[in-house]
């Protein structure tokens, strides 16, 4: 019984019409519990590999295990085990947070009462009880990523794969929004998160991977990283690992 | 049934909160089958009811150019002014352009003298015929009556012409046939033809029965508003395409789209939610237009619309309607990539399917290379089968002919969006 929460084997992906690859036997594997950070510069391949993790994207080789389940064989029940939080708001503007997570938590598998009771705790958690019954398309932007945030772990996933989540909003909002997801792992919850926000990174992650023309260029804890490498940041780290130069692919 | 009940549950939602959205589906349609039934209505009484005001030029002297004037006349489909004889050609056409008459008629000054002429000759080839011999008081033929002139408004259409053209044809018939009755008699009797029997033998004609043809026996005239309800309800149906192509399109490009396809339920469930919200939409839609036909148009002036005795069939031709529209709506968005092309395609490909399918023509007058193409167009089978219950008076089984193909291109379309959803990998 493997503890692995993803498990990635020499997975090859191309996009259609394109004849270079975007992977090419790229291999990674996150544990169960863990909080990891897949990073890298711009087209390094970041939001590609969390699609092919996610399913959103189909790959032509190798495979992908979510907690031992080949997601290519038994991809809606598979769905089940994990949640997502896209980087654009993924939801619909004209309805109210309540009427969101009513939509997304039947869509996710949950009852009538499941979903009543998790919305008024989500809601209560990330600040949105008072405007539960208000269209989104009113909000801030603040606001709006809380509510992406919420309908991703509506229904408990046991692995919860995070795109940017914090990106556009205020300090008090990404405090908010890193302190939730550190009490969601502490309760189990496996984190995988990309962000080019590094010093957000650094309180977030304890697993990191750096990903850099479609190879992952190094996978380990920060603080083993930051000792290998001689750096004192993640943002130093980075830098020496993918150059300095401008990243145009 | 959960996830179904949710997800239709949403769209509803979003669909009531989209005001203009509503307003263009709601009240798109009663404009369109208001306008429609009015302007048609409005030429159908000035048809029937109303008369065409005409200029008359009689510079004859003799009692045949009275005659046809009182024969126009009579035709009680024009409203006679009076221009005197001395009035030239051209100031009749000025007046026509000032719109003060659409059609003119002049009278030649030597009408009645060529009438009689012409008849005399007739009435002499009639006798010869019978083997008598006709008098001398029969003057021989020396020529055509020099024609009746008419002229006509370039506005009028052709087939309007073609009626007011019939009509004086008739008025120049009565005129024509008295004369040659008068030489007849005054050939074998020598004696003027006694104006009781002139009336007698003129306007003993014999009349003609109009019925229309209908399934139950019922002889209701059908009226503007038994053509264009049914006919404006099916296109507004179609046009469902313009919010419901654009919703299908929205989803795909919005990022609900990239989190419904991580979650564990099939995107075939928003697509059946879907069908079943707009096809609620749809009949409402009929609902509201057909109401509106009957209580509504009768206070405007308007025939009131008769409902079908079938009322089951109507419930069911309306659904089955309101399917293949809502299936078309979505298979345009399933293949469109953006928004604008949803409501590009959608819109043109609908008023396309309505003109020929026979909304804007009526499908007997769409000429042969067109017949293959108007029986691919669902909106024509949809409009067959809406007129076999309210024009015909027929029930649901007198119009399962025009229900069996549309069910088919609905199926059809169906198929391909399976396909569409599946090529895209969505389901």
């Amino acid at each position: 019984m493997s503890n692995a929460a993803v498990r990635i084997n020499n997975l090859g992906f191309t996009y259609p019409r394109q004849s270079v690859p975007c992977f090419n036997n790229l291999n990674l594997e996150v544990q169960e519990g863990e909080r990891f950070g897949l990073f890298g510069p711009n087209g390094a391949g970041k939001t590609t590999l969390m699609n092919c993790m996610t399913g959103l994207l189909q790959f032509s080789e190798g495979s992908i295990q979510l907690l031992g389940h080949e997601i290519a064989h038994h991809k809606k029940s598979v769905n089940k085990l994990f949640g997502f939080v896209p980087q654009d708001f993924s939801f619909y503007q004209e309805l109210s947070p309540v009427e969101n997570l009513a939509f997304f938590g039947a869509w996710s598998g949950l009852q009538k009462a499941e979903i009543r009771n998790k919305t008024a705790e989500l809601l209560e958690v990330l600040g949105l009880t008072e405007v539960r019954n208000k269209k989104v398309e009113q909000f801030s932007g603040g606001m709006k990523r809380r509510v992406n945030l919420a309908i991703g772990v509506i229904h408990n996933p046991r692995i919860l794969f995070l795109d940017e989540p914090t990106v556009g909003v205020d300090v008090h909002t990404r405090h908010a929004i890193i302190s939730y997801l550190k009490k969601l792992n502490e309760d189990g919850t496996t984190l995988i998160y990309t962000s080019h926000q590094l010093s957000e990174a650094e309180d977030l992650c304890n697993k990191v991977a750096l990903i850099d023309d479609g190879k992952i260029i190094a996978h380990d804890t920060l603080n083993q990283l930051m000792i290998d490498h001689k750096e004192d940041g993640l943002e130093g780290l980075f830098l020496n690992l993918t150059g300095k130069s401008y990243k145009n692919s | 049934m959960f996830k179904l009940w949710s997800t239709i549950l949403k769209d509803m939602r979003i669909l009531t909160r989209d005001r203009l959205g509503l307003v263009f589906m709601f009240v798109m349609p009663i404009v369109l089958a208001l306008v429609i039934t009015a302007v048609q209505n409005s030429t159908f009484e000035m048809l029937n009811t109303n008369t065409v005001p005409m200029l008359i030029c009689n510079r004859d002297t003799g009692d045949a150019g009275k005659q046809m004037q009182t024969a126009v006349e009579k035709v009680g489909m024009f409203s006679l002014k009076q221009v005197m004889p001395n009035v030239s050609d051209k100031e009749i056409s000025d007046r026509m352009h000032a719109k003060d008459a659409v059609i003119a008629i002049i009278i030649p000054a030597d009408f009645t003298q060529k009438l009689k002429i012409k008849a005399d000759a007739t009435a002499k080839k009639a006798l010869k015929n019978f083997g008598m011999q006709a008098g001398d008081s029969l003057v021989a033929d020396t020529g055509n009556v020099q024609p009746i002139t008419l002229l006509y408004h370039p506005v009028l259409q052709e087939s309007f012409r073609h009626s007011i053209n019939g009509a004086l044809r008739s008025a120049l018939q009565v005129v024509q046939n008295k004369e040659v009755l008068k030489s007849l008699y005054f050939a074998l009797n020598e004696t003027a033809l006694p104006d009781s029997l002139e009336k007698d033998l003129i306007n003993n004609q014999v009349g003609i029965v109009e019925i229309p043809v209908s399934r139950d026996g019922s002889r209701n005239i059908p009226n503007a508003s038994q053509h264009n309800v049914p006919a404006w309800t099916v296109f507004a149906m179609f046009f469902i395409v313009i919010s419901l192509g654009g919703s299908v399109v929205r989803e795909k490009l919005n990022g609900s789209f990239v989190r419904l396809k991580t979650l564990p339920t099939n995107y075939l469930v928003a697509i059946i939610s879907k069908q079943l919200s707009y096809l609620f939409i749809t009949f409402i839609q009929a609902t509201v237009v057909f109401s509106m036909g009957i209580w509504l148009f009768p206070f405007m002036g308007l025939p009131k619309l008769n409902l079908p005795a079938d009322i089951t069939g109507v419930i069911v031709v309306t659904l089955i309607c309101g399917w293949c529209a809502v299936s078309y709506a979505i298979m345009i968005g399933v293949f469109a990539k953006t928004q604008e092309q949803a409501n590009g395609i959608g819109a043109v490909s609908i008023v396309l399917m309505a003109a020929v399918g026979g909304l804007l023509v009526p499908s007997f007058a769409m000429p042969e290379s067109f017949q293959f193409v108007m029986k691919l167009s669902p909106l024509h089978w949809c409009l067959e089968a809406y007129y076999g219950l309210f024009l015909e008076g027929g029930k649901l089984k007198d119009v399962i002919l025009n229900i069996i193909p549309l069910l088919g291109i609905t199926f059809a379309i169906q198929l391909i969006t399976l396909f569409g959803l599946k090529r895209k990998n969505l389901i």
